[in-house]
């Protein structure tokens, strides 16, 4: 079901990484996999396929071992809500190099757009900033989302958040490579680190 | 008795210095953890270490998809829990196979060996078949004098291997949690 003036998933993505340079970038489970398959291949995508509440954390992780590079996580709203726990996380550990943004449609798309706790009563940017992330923003024009793209190069000034609310709309699926093993070596390779 | 944390047998054990000696060795970055009695003078140690970052989780299987991203980034981890919550962790550690990172984790048991509280032991129960129906191999260390070759051999096959590994630290190792005088 699509309604007017929610912005499309898929130009948000490739506004967001648009001009992405160096950074490593997460997908979380589902849509937001497609999304960032759908901008393009590149090296440093760690697609996810399952772990469904762990993006956030894996995004965590990376960002603490590589501080001088941009991490960007891309999720959606039903992946963010069940990993919440990380907000609090990244909160305390504060990684200045660390961007979250949840591809809101406030609905879990991949399995029949049953309503999620987004459409009604939980408010993201509200919990990101409750947890200590200071610098969040709810997005919901297009200028907005090119303005926030910008500031994900800034790895002095995170962490961010941002909830981007999106059209839920169930697009062509863009498939990337399920192999989690080629993914992870193929993004430490980039970063001339080897295969164990 | 087995008392835990609060005796001072329990402060100068030496075994959880050896644990932290081993992952010093290994060039251990990032110690995501949920505190357990038994993990607190390890944890204090890797506090206050300069070359350890020790991060407090909400929840267990948050550790297991931080080491998927440390990995990625080029450090190693170790993730410290309680038995309790390796049940947490069920589904995130589908990322040991998926990835083939290196997981090691080191958990203190509870639900055995003298223990008082009821709720604590059907999950302590079933650790060691939980981890190894989801393919992690399993070693335990019950006496302080074993717990630094265990932690060893724990780190090796996992840093090395590629060998998902945990290492059961007993409630015998420990000291069963006292309720009552």
């Amino acid at each position: 079901m699509s309604k007017a003036n929610l912005l499309d998933r898929r130009r948000v993505v490739s506004a967001l990484l648009a001009d992405r340079k160096e950074a490593l970038v997460v997908g979380g489970l589902g849509a937001a996999t497609y999304d960032i398959a759908a901008a393009g291949d590149h090296a440093r995508n760690l697609y996810l396929w399952g772990a469904m509440g762990g993006a956030v954390m894996i995004g965590l992780g990376l960002a603490l071992a590589q501080p001088q590079l941009p991490v960007v996580i891309i999720t959606g709203d039903g992946e963010m809500l069940m990993g919440m726990g990380g907000l609090a996380t990244v909160g305390l550990q504060k990684p200045a190099n660390l961007s979250i943004i949840v591809l809101d449609n406030e609905c879990y798309g991949e399995t029949g757009g049953q309503m999620s706790h987004t459409a009604a009563s939980t408010d993201l940017v509200g919990i990101a900033r409750a947890c200590g992330i200071q610098n969040v923003h709810a997005i919901s024009t297009l200028g907005e989302v090119e303005a926030f793209a910008k500031t994900l190069q800034d790895v002095a000034a995170g962490p961010r958040f941002a909830s981007v609310k999106i059209d839920s709309a169930n697009l062509e699926r863009v498939l990337s490579s399920r192999d989690g093993n080629f993914i992870l070596n193929r993004l430490r390779g980039s970063l001339g680190l080897n295969p164990m | 008795m087995h008392a835990r944390a609060d005796t001072a047998a329990e402060q100068a054990a030496s075994w959880p210095n050896e644990i932290f000696a081993v992952l010093q060795r290994f060039e251990v970055r990032q110690v995501p953890y949920v505190p357990d009695a038994g993990h607190s003078q390890l944890i204090a140690r890797v506090l206050a270490s300069p070359g350890m970052r020790g991060i407090p989780l909400t929840t267990e299987e948050e550790g297991v998809a931080l080491l998927v991203g440390a990995f990625a980034g080029g450090q190693r981890g170790v993730l410290l829990m309680q038995s309790s919550g390796v049940g947490n962790c069920i589904n995130m550690l589908s990322l040991t196979q998926v990835f083939r990172f290196p997981f090691l984790t080191l958990v203190t048991m509870r639900g055995e060996w003298g223990e008082f509280n009821p709720w604590q032991v059907p999950m302590g129960s079933s650790t060691q078949a939980a981890f190894e129906l989801c393919g992690v191999r399993v070693l335990r260390a019950s006496h302080p004098a074993e717990v630094r070759e265990v932690v060893e051999a724990a780190a090796a096959q996992a840093y090395n291997a590629c060998t998902p590994t945990a290492v059961l630290l007993s409630q015998r190792l420990i000291g069963a949690k006292e309720f009552t005088k």
